[in-house]
């Protein structure tokens, strides 16, 4: 697989504020989105019907101007091209589209900065009293959960049933390196002191549609965002949030590989699960690694059994295609990370977020002897989340070199403004740096202008690899205004 | 297969010691000890004053 893979995560943030009477989850989300993106500047999402259009250059302009924006609902696009708005209760950053996990993670991380500036804005409006809590997290420990989900363009030639097929264990036994750890159990699953995700326990169905109930394993909305006939979007809600690098990489970067290999048709037969959806509580529920699966076929085999297989398969697939450098460091992540689980789980708290905090967590309970129903471990189970530096457990084990890192905080800085150069993020992430004034309104594949003509030009961008820089940044540059910009791609049409 | 993982691991763990750096096991206790409990006063002054209620007063709601 040399080439890259379109994907990004949504994240939504748990939200709180300390001290306020008649709290509303609802308007302390809007205040974070409209604290980052200053009001006259804010530009609407649309929801207009997707046109194809012509996408030979990639982009192309529509002169007809009748759009249905949304006004209601709080929403702004940042210049390196991300989503931020209020869905449901919850402050959600979406990333710019990106072809590989790195990138996916730094823009994923960037998210954290994000939210932290959005924070800071929104508490200039509360009390002295009053302190805003965000939390990267997807649980609050008593039934409730929201999500951090995955988006991977996916080839529509591919048969849904072979994606379920093979993803459904997968999706099971990744969780020992995609979890970012929960003191108890919830939503009337078992007792269990800790367990290794925050998402398990909502979990009810193998495969659906729905995300706020009745959780499936395979979800299976498809807005793919891009053209239809070729493409679907695979939207994985089966994810936690997470804050090490390493361990956002691993999470994007082995499900991207597995779909190159399912796309490609050469993977083996994968693993059939007696009671999958039983044995997602099961794997996330034991920190010992040690419970094993029951297979269709009477075996028995533990989470890294089954990884270690699809791995093999992986493995011999994406080496015997020639991949790039990225893909490889994938594959070297992974095979070090399931050689260090089955070797001793602790040895991998640099690298992912459910052991570095189990290893606080028993610290705590070692030295102020405290039983895993104690409200202290479910405090610190929270704060390794908390989004602010000065508060977050997460950030005290990077500031030690506890925590192994990708990016530097400059790196992550620059994602903040930049957008990526390889998808039509850049093209929107660009406009909304150099024409904020024109762009009225945005969403994944289209743009809107006020030009001060009579109708509002919609720019499609069908293609999420067109829009890149290599094919609008010189006519960008050669634009000061965005009229010169829509005459420009105009001009050039067919 | 099983014997296949194996050697993998063996050989990876290898290289982590090596990379690593062996510390004599007494000293690297020792000092993992000293570590942790400087950790645990550094957590100790961040940490939200009241746990209980703290943790009482989270509730979300759902939503994706």
């Amino acid at each position: 697989m040399t080439a890259g893979r379109v994907m990004g995560t949504e994240t939504e943030f748990g939200i709180t504020i300390l001290n306020q009477r008649g709290f509303n989850p609802v308007a302390a989300s809007t205040a974070v989105v409209n604290g980052y993106a200053d009001r006259r500047s804010r530009i609407r999402w649309s929801y207009d019907e997707e046109s194809p259009g012509s996408d030979m250059r990639g982009i192309d302009v529509e002169r007809e101007g009748d759009f249905d924006l949304d006004t209601g609902l709080v929403n702004t696009v940042l210049t390196n091209g991300a989503r931020l708005y209020v869905d449901h209760a919850h402050p959600e950053y979406s990333t710019p589209e990106t072809t590989d996990p790195l990138a996916a993670a730094l823009y994923d991380k960037a998210g954290e900065t994000v939210m932290v500036t959005a924070i800071g804005a929104a508490q200039r409006l509360l009390g002295t009293d009053e302190r805003m809590v965000v939390h990267k997290n997807n649980s609050d420990g008593k039934g409730n959960s929201y999500g951090a989900h995955e988006n991977y363009l996916i080839a529509r030639a591919t048969p849904f049933r072979e994606i379920v097929r093979h993803l459904t264990p997968f999706f099971i036994s990744r969780q020992v390196f995609t979890g970012s750890g929960k003191v108890g159990a919830e939503n009337g699953r078992p007792g269990v002191g800790y367990q290794i995700t925050q998402r398990a326990d909502f979990f009810e169905e193998e495969v659906g549609l729905e995300t706020t109930l009745k959780r499936p394993i395979i979800n299976t909305r498809d807005e793919p965002h891009a053209d239809p006939g070729k493409f679907r979007r695979l939207h994985v809600i089966i994810g936690d949030a997470t804050l090490n690098e390493v361990q956002t990489f691993l999470k994007l970067g082995t499900t991207a590989l597995v779909l190159a290999a399912i796309e490609s048709g050469d993977l083996p037969d994968p693993v059939t699960l007696d009671d999958p959806v039983r044995e997602v509580w099961s794997v996330s529920h034991d920190p010992t690694l040690r419970h094993r699966l029951a297979t269709s076929d009477g075996r028995k085999l533990t989470a890294l059994d089954l990884q270690w297989s699809i791995f093999e398969g992986v493995d011999r697939f994406t080496r015997s295609t020639g991949s790039s450098t990225v893909w490889i460091r994938v594959l070297d992540e992974w095979e070090r990370i399931l050689t260090d689980l089955e070797r001793d789980p602790a040895s991998t708290s640099d690298r992912l977020d459910w052991t570095a905090k189990l290893r606080l967590l028993d610290a705590y309970r070692d030295r102020d002897h405290l039983g895993w129903d104690s409200g202290k471990l479910r405090l610190l189970d929270l704060q390794y989340h908390d989004v602010d530096p000065g508060r977050s457990l997460y950030r005290r084990l990077v500031d030690r070199g506890d925590v192994r890192r990708l990016f530097t905080d400059a790196e992550v800085e620059a994602a903040v403004s930049d957008p990526p150069i390889d998808t039509r993020a850049y093209f929107r992430g660009a406009c909304v740096a150099r024409y904020r004034e024109a762009l009225v309104a945005a969403n994944w594949d289209s743009l809107i202008f006020d030009v001060g003509e009579e109708t509002l030009k919609r720019v499609p961008m069908m293609n999420p690899l067109r829009g890149t820089r290599r094919h609008v940044g010189e006519l960008l540059d050669g634009s000061p205004d965005a009229a010169t910009m829509i005459r420009a791609l105009g001009g050039n049409d067919g | 297969m099983a014997e296949q993982k194996r050697e993998r691991s063996s050989s990876d763990r290898r290289r982590d010691e090596t990379e690593r750096g062996d510390v004599a096991p007494a000293t690297a206790d020792a000092e993992l000890t000293e570590r942790i409990d400087d950790l645990l006063e550094e957590i100790d002054s961040v940490l939200e004053e009241n746990a209980e209620e703290f943790v009482k007063n989270y509730v979300q709601k759902g939503g994706e």
